[in-house]
């Protein structure tokens, strides 16, 4: 069983979905709250949804200094998956734990709405059960989630393949190059701006981003796609 | 006699000052006799505040005590911070809807946003946790520049509150007349779902016990604002903004888990909002409630700035604070909790037995005032109530048309093209609606939402409904609608109705032609909710809607709480297969009083509006909640007709939700359907007791015989078409023929076009 620490900033809104997610894909998750400077020997974090400390100034750019970051950014050093949603992507990016930035919505406003975006990318550790070109749909949630990148940035992380989620049929708030979730170099830190935990059961609508817990569980990223398929039919719980 | 002294530098207490604090002299010379001697200007805050209309009910408690309360599901009727009904499994739904609109209409954004703040508290002081918000909302017409600003900045504030909280906002309706031109209305309610056993009041007991105040400190924003939503708006109410208080979503957010971990932490005996009239209405509600006397020392009050004075601390209304009434040895515990929300709980007072309110300013006594009798002993008016013969000629009117009307389905467009009618995706998109992952059937997917809970099966179905335009023609019948409506809406996705909460919007109660409104709409509530089984568990009464221009249209909004067994049975409103079989539910009787139809095409809110048929309406309610239960569920999808009558429903049971690509096509033939009536008739009557259903051919044999058996007519319509097909329906005198993307392309644009945006 994974071992999955969900942490908790004041504003924080996201974080009892995510960590019922997380339990319905069969992990042993917990809270950590922001003050703790220990992730309880974590195998995955998870930076959920929310309006950390009311993101008065900018997305996340306070979270950033929580005291528990510094042991965030440790284990991802060290190798250690980890994975921003909505605000979380924020602060990872705010973090500089991965590149380019979440600016306002290019219509300026709020948006909640289900939108699809397709796999780009399956050798992560939180897509690594999903097909590649498959398309998801997803529901959106956020003012400020236009991912912007420089064009040396984005060309980059074109290359790289570290493009692990991009909108399809239209781009709801103009991100670059229809990008809705990316990782880093090493592949263990994702960032994605719509709700997967939103998504697990056919009653909410759909389940499209059960397997992304799923793909935690089962463990790590991998090439050997085929042998984790099986697991992919298993639907969790609601 | 009370004793009590004037602060220094308080003003002197004159008849002029009464008045500026909305007292009327008798009222004032009724405060002097209550308390044997002239008031301090402390106490003639307070009075003023528990007096107003907004606190007292001064003018509405006779009517509003012959609304039904009862029921085997209530388990806490009107008078709580919040109504509770019983769920399965011992679970509970508590919820509540409150206006906003004086402060709305002076500063949009943050008077919608507070306004949600303060109904997220109401329900969350009861030890439930919000689950879902709703809002209902007037405006005047969007080819005014100023109304769009209204829209757009209430829109806002109620997206950035309710979303930076993390409580979903799932449904709710956006209405729009020239009514509402100089007063719109923002009504937000609340729903949250606790374990029975949770259940916490607002009544101060145990001598000894202690005050806190939890939350933000308090500052001079929102100073009388409780008087302020007392009186009329003028030109003059632009100077009020100041009076606006400012909301602060995050320390909301904070708030709230600190409140639900101290009501389960069993510290505390009572909690309560510092709502309308801050310190002032929370304190003494509380003491009164429990019976008992409180305490408070209005220099402890952390303040945001130096230099206030008792009468501004007793009654700023700064947001994102609650009173706590602590046990008195758990201090300490309540405040580790606050601390660990990142918040201050300040000890401030303390319960007392000699029954008195008592503020004091150190060793001051500023205020001492029979706790009981300041809220009791409030005047309670009975207004003369008189229709006014303008409504009554209304009533008798018909439409002269200048212009032929034109074919029917030109006139279905141009319904779906009128912003009351027209999609309200432009707003709700605004508001996240899927946080907590518990919404089964969101904004725009059935015609209530529902939500379901981690750890239980069942669903809750909610909903506001309210159509001014009947309440307006005949009040009794406009009453009675609102909650036939509000019942259908939630009996379409197949829940049973549970319950209301009402928000009675209206003019001023000095009036006799509006309170001759209120009282009639109240009358038409009550019989409602009795023959449909949903007690009223409590709300909020908004007079003084009127503008240099008048009263708004008398506006009584009804939020209603239904109960779904399965959560993931849910019925949705729009066709979901081809083939399907199209049932038209109900009786159409040729009424276009206050309908679309006259407004559209005349301009008209005229005429008889349609006749609720309680036993009817009733029927089928039975109905739509047996089939959507039985055999597993027989129907695909259910959609209820109201405004723009059955042409309107029709077309948006094939236009399909907002995020699908595109609708159903609907093959319909209504030539056989109700014989008397002609296609506009029939088509855009606005006749109760109807709704439309969608059922697989193989069951429809089985929803006949099930809506024969609880008597609903019946008509077999047609069949649902292609994906992206063309909508046809044949009338005797009439086809409408086409193609559903057309229909999606005017009734998806029309607002956000109106907007600009």
């Amino acid at each position: 069983m994974r071992r999955v620490a969900v942490v908790v900033f004041p504003g924080s809104n996201c974080d009892a979905d995510t960590l019922h997610a997380a339990r319905a894909a069969g992990c042993e998750a917990y809270v950590v709250w922001h003050r703790e400077r220990d992730l309880g020997q974590a195998d995955v974090v998870i930076l959920p949804g929310g309006f950390s400390y009311g993101d008065y100034l900018r997305s996340g750019a306070i979270a950033r200094f929580s005291p528990v970051m510094a042991a965030v950014a440790e284990h991802a050093r060290a190798g250690g998956q980890l994975l921003g949603i909505c605000n979380g992507f924020q602060i990872l990016c705010e973090a500089g734990l991965l590149p380019g930035a979440l600016m306002r919505n290019a219509g300026l406003r709020f948006l909640s709405r289900p939108v699809s975006v397709r796999v780009e990318a399956t050798d992560t550790p939180f897509t690594c059960l999903y097909e590649r070109g498959e398309v998801l749909e997803l529901p959106i949630a956020h003012g400020d989630g236009r991912y912007a990148a420089d064009p040396r940035t984005a060309a980059e992380l074109e290359a790289g393949g570290q493009v692990v989620w991009r909108y399809v049929r239209d781009n709801p708030n103009g991100s670059t190059n229809d990008i809705a979730g990316i990782c880093n170099a090493g592949r263990n830190v994702v960032g994605i701006m719509p709700h997967p935990e939103r998504r697990i059961a056919p009653v909410l609508g759909g389940q499209d981003g059960a397997r992304l817990f799923l793909s935690m569980e089962a463990g790590h990223a991998t090439q050997h796609a085929v042998g984790v398929r099986a697991v992919g039919d298993r639907h969790p719980g609601v | 006699m009370t004793r009590a002294t004037p602060f220094p530098g308080d003003p002197p207490i004159t008849p002029e000052l009464a008045r500026e604090h909305n007292l009327t002299a008798a009222e004032y010379a009724r405060i002097e006799a209550l308390l044997g001697r002239p008031a301090t200007f402390a106490e003639l805050g307070i009075f003023s505040a528990l007096w107003s209309e907004h606190c007292s009910y001064k003018h509405s408690k006779p009517i509003l005590k012959t609304l039904p309360t009862t029921g085997p599901q209530v388990v806490q009727g009107p008078g709580e911070n919040a109504g509770v009904l019983r769920l399965p499994d011992g679970w509970a739904v508590a919820f509540k809807i409150e206006s906003h609109n004086h402060p709305s209409a002076v500063e949009p954004y943050q008077g919608a946003a507070t306004g949600v703040g303060g109904i997220l508290r109401d329900v969350f002081t009861m030890g439930a946790r919000p689950v879902a918000l709703l809002n209902s909302l007037r405006f005047g017409a969007l080819d005014e520049a100023r109304n769009r600003y209204l829209v757009t900045g209430v829109v806002r504030g109620i997206g950035d509150y309710g979303n930076c909280v993390g409580v979903p906002t799932v449904g709710g309706e956006v209405d729009f007349g020239p009514g509402y031109a100089g007063n719109p209305l923002v009504n937000a309610m609340c729903v949250g779902v606790l374990r029975e056993r949770d259940l916490i009041t607002a009544a101060a007991h145990g001598v000894g016990n202690v005050l806190l105040v939890v939350g933000s400190r308090t500052g001079r924003d929102g100073i009388h604002g409780a008087s302020f939503a007392s009186e009329e708006l003028t030109h003059e109410s632009e100077r009020r903004r100041p009076q606006v208080q400012v909301g602060d979503p995050f320390t909301e957010k904070l708030l709230l888990e600190a409140s639900l971990e101290l009501i389960t932490s069993g510290h505390i005996v009572a909690i309560q909002d510092m709502g309308a009239a801050g310190l002032t209405s929370s304190s003494a509600e509380m003491a009164a409630r429990g019976g008992a006397g409180v305490e408070i020392d209005a220099a402890l009050v952390p303040a945001r700035e130096a230099g206030m004075t008792p009468y501004e601390i007793l009654l700023s209304e700064s947001q994102e604070r609650m009173l706590v009434v602590a046990k008195a040895d758990r201090v300490a515990d309540v405040q580790a909790i606050a601390a660990k929300w990142e918040l201050e709980a300040t000890p401030i007072g303390r319960v007392t037995d000699d029954g008195l309110y008592r503020v004091t300013w150190r060793d001051q006594v500023v205020a001492e005032i029979p706790g009981r009798r300041l809220i009791e002993d409030c005047p309670v008016y009975h207004p003369e109530a008189k229709e006014d013969p303008r409504i009554v000629a209304l009533r008798r009117q018909r439409p002269t048309p200048h212009v032929p009307t034109p074919p029917p389905d030109e006139v279905l467009l141009r319904l779906l093209d009128h912003p009351p009618i027209a999609s309200k995706r432009w707003a709700y998109e605004q508001y996240d609606s899927t946080v907590q992952a518990g919404t089964a059937l969101g904004p725009g997917g059935g015609d209530a939402a529902v939500i379901r809970v981690r750890g239980a099966d069942w669903g809750l179905a909610v909903c506001t409904d309210g159509n001014a335009r009947y309440v307006l023609l005949d009040p009794y019948e406009g009453g009675k609608a609102a909650v036939a409506e509000a019942a259908r809406n939630v009996a379409c996705t197949g829940a049973r109705p549970l319950g209301i909460t009402d928000c009675l919007n209206f003019g001023s109660p000095e009036r006799p032609a509006v309170f001759y409104q209120f009282q009639e709409a109240c009358r038409g509530i009550a019989d409602a909710c009795r023959a449909l089984g949903t007690p009223v568990t409590g709300g909020n009464v908004s007079f003084y809607n009127e503008s240099p221009t008048g009263a708004v249209d008398p506006t009584p909004v009804v939020g209603m709480v239904g109960l779904l067994g399965r959560a993931d049975r849910a019925v949705p409103s729009h066709a979901r297969e081809r083939n399907d079989v199209v049932l038209v539910l109900g009786e159409t009787r040729p009424e276009l009083g206050g309908s679309a139809l006259w407004e559209v095409m005349h301009g008209a809110v005229c005429g008889e509006p349609p006749r609720v048929d309680l036993e009817a309406e009733r029927r089928l309610i039975d109905f739509l909640v047996a089939a959507a239960v039985a055999g597993g569920g027989l129907v695909r999808s259910a959609h209820d007709c109201s405004h723009g009558g059955l042409g309107v429903a029709l077309a948006e049971i094939a236009m399909g939700g907002p995020y699908e690509q595109t609708g159903f096509g609907l093959e319909v033939d209504l030539t056989t359907y109700a014989l008397r009536l002609t296609a506009l008739d029939l088509l855009f009557s606005e006749s109760h007791g109807r709704a439309v259903i969608t059922c697989s051919p193989e069951r429809a044999a089985a929803v006949t015989a099930l809506a024969q058996e609880h008597g609903v007519p019946i008509h077999r319509g047609g069949t649902v078409g292609e994906r992206g097909g063309r909508v046809r329906l044949r009338l005797r005198d009439a086809t409408i023929d086409r193609p559903v993307g057309e229909l999606r392309e005017v009734y998806f644009t029309a607002i956000p076009r109106r907007l600009g945006d």
